[in-house]
């Protein structure tokens, strides 16, 4: 690597540092826009205790639920999970712990913490299990719970295209938790489709600034539906 | 009669008015995208982060990375824009979404709503639910009015544990259309040909009626 240029070449590369009991925040919402490459080297890696911060959890054998396979992951803090059976039997037996968190709260907390800001008070939750413990604020009669900002030792982010200074773009949807998770690593690691030259893609354009961005990588995906649904044509 | 899943969502869509943000919950409130009245035009707000959610795709539109909150495919009507989830739900947490249509377990007189979690059961999580209770301008609910054991959806109080506090306004159930507020449920319209004394036989919280409640109309 020289001077603004992040890109490596290889996945072993792209996760050196990664170690037991780090936390890792993730991008993407179900099986879209999800670095399927960057977790299959957490896996080969075989990396124990995490703490995974991620809106889902992937599901049996694709996505995330590949590392509850070799029970890689401690800690899921998420919104929704339960998509797997293998997830569900681990939590039943003690052997992973979930952190429920509503989703735009879960989203806004990596927000404030890639931006420094290390709580914030929100409604979501007042009143709810999720409040449990948590400070309450009224501000102009109405009473809001603080929440805490979140920040990764890793962040793993799926783009679409990059160039070698880490500037990011994004496809549709799968844009998702990405660029907030791309904000709040320590080690921000990006895995695109497509790495481009520097001036290929419009100042104006860029979703993910490259200063946010550690390792870029090029890599190859499947893209699973969770669920495919169509209309007649 | 009791309303079908169909019909509840027709009398949901008579809620939206011409250039409302609308946020439709997984279930029924799905289905009221399917009965927008002429000459209404509603935007549809997917909290995964599309604003301007389409139908469903044709075979040869499937695109992976094009999904809605339900994990499902879905196409972006022209004139729809994408975001982050931080945006997303700044939109739903802002207040300007106008209106938001989601199921419940529980719904009681105080506007209270339980609609994620069971005890006992697996607890999946609350996903955007939330957020959008605590944040939405209009929220309405859509449930049946009693279970499947006869027992009444609209209580005293919830039993289960809350989605939010104090924010439910309005609920449109297969045998009614009420109103919360003053820690009651106001009557205000009946599925056709249900009786007033069977939505109070099977509504726990107290119920108000005032004057004669009209039939709920479909065109």
């Amino acid at each position: 690597m020289a001077g603004f240029n992040k890109v490596v070449s290889s996945y072993e590369e792209a996760m050196q540092g990664l170690a037991d009991n780090m936390t890792i925040l993730a991008g993407g919402f179900g099986l879209c826009g999800i670095p399927e490459g960057l977790i299959a080297q957490i896996k080969k890696m075989g990396t124990k205790g995490l703490t995974i911060v991620s809106n889902n959890c992937g599901v049996d054998g694709f996505g995330l639920g590949i590392l509850l396979e070799d029970r890689q992951i401690k800690k899921m803090i998420s919104s929704y999970v339960g998509e797997n059976a293998l997830f569900e039997k681990q939590l039943i037996a003690g052997e992973l712990e979930v952190e429920l968190t509503p989703q735009g709260t879960l989203a806004e907390r990596m927000r404030a913490g890639g931006a420094g800001i290390p709580g914030f008070y929100t409604a979501t939750g007042y009143g709810t299990p999720v409040a449990e413990g948590k400070e309450v604020k009224e501000f102009n009669g109405r009473n809001y719970i603080l929440e805490e900002g979140i920040v990764g030792d890793f962040a793993i982010v799926k783009a679409w295209k990059a160039d070698t200074f880490g500037n990011c773009i994004y496809k549709d949807t799968s844009m998702n938790f990405n660029p907030l998770a791309a904000t709040a690593g320590k080690i921000t690691v990006v895995e695109v489709e497509e790495i481009v030259e520097p001036g290929q893609l419009k100042p104006s354009e860029i979703q993910t600034q490259g200063i946010y961005v550690d390792r870029v990588i090029k890599g190859t995906f499947e893209k699973r539906i969770e669920r495919r649904v169509t209309r007649e044509a | 009669m009791a309303l079908s899943r169909e019909q509840i969502a027709m009398r949901v869509a008579q809620e939206f008015s011409d250039g409302n943000y609308v946020n439709l919950g997984i279930g029924i409130p799905t289905l009221a995208a399917n009965y927008v009245p002429e000459g209404i035009s509603v935007m549809m707000h997917s909290e995964n982060g599309l604003l301007g959610m389409g139908p469903y795709p044709t075979e040869d539109q499937v695109d992976p990375d094009m999904i809605n909150a339900g994990k499902e495919t879905v196409t972006a009507i022209t004139g729809a824009s994408i975001f982050e989830s931080a945006q997303s739900f700044a939109m739903i947490r802002g207040g300007h979404v106008d209106i938001t249509v989601l199921g419940a377990f529980e719904v009681d007189v105080k506007g209270n709503i339980a609609s994620w979690m069971i005890p006992g059961k697996l607890v999946k999580g609350m996903g955007g639910a939330m957020d959008l209770v605590a944040g939405a301008q209009n929220i309405i609910v859509t449930m049946t009015h009693a279970n499947k054991n006869g027992e009444s959806k609209l209580l005293k109080a919830c039993t289960l544990p809350l989605t939010g506090v104090n924010c439910i306004t309005r609920i449109i159930t297969d045998l009614a259309v009420l109103e919360v507020k003053d820690n009651a449920f106001w009557l205000k319209e009946r599925a056709p040909g249900v009786s007033v004394e069977e939505i109070r036989s099977k509504t726990e919280g107290e119920l108000i009626v005032e004057g004669d409640v009209p039939e709920m109309q479909f065109n």
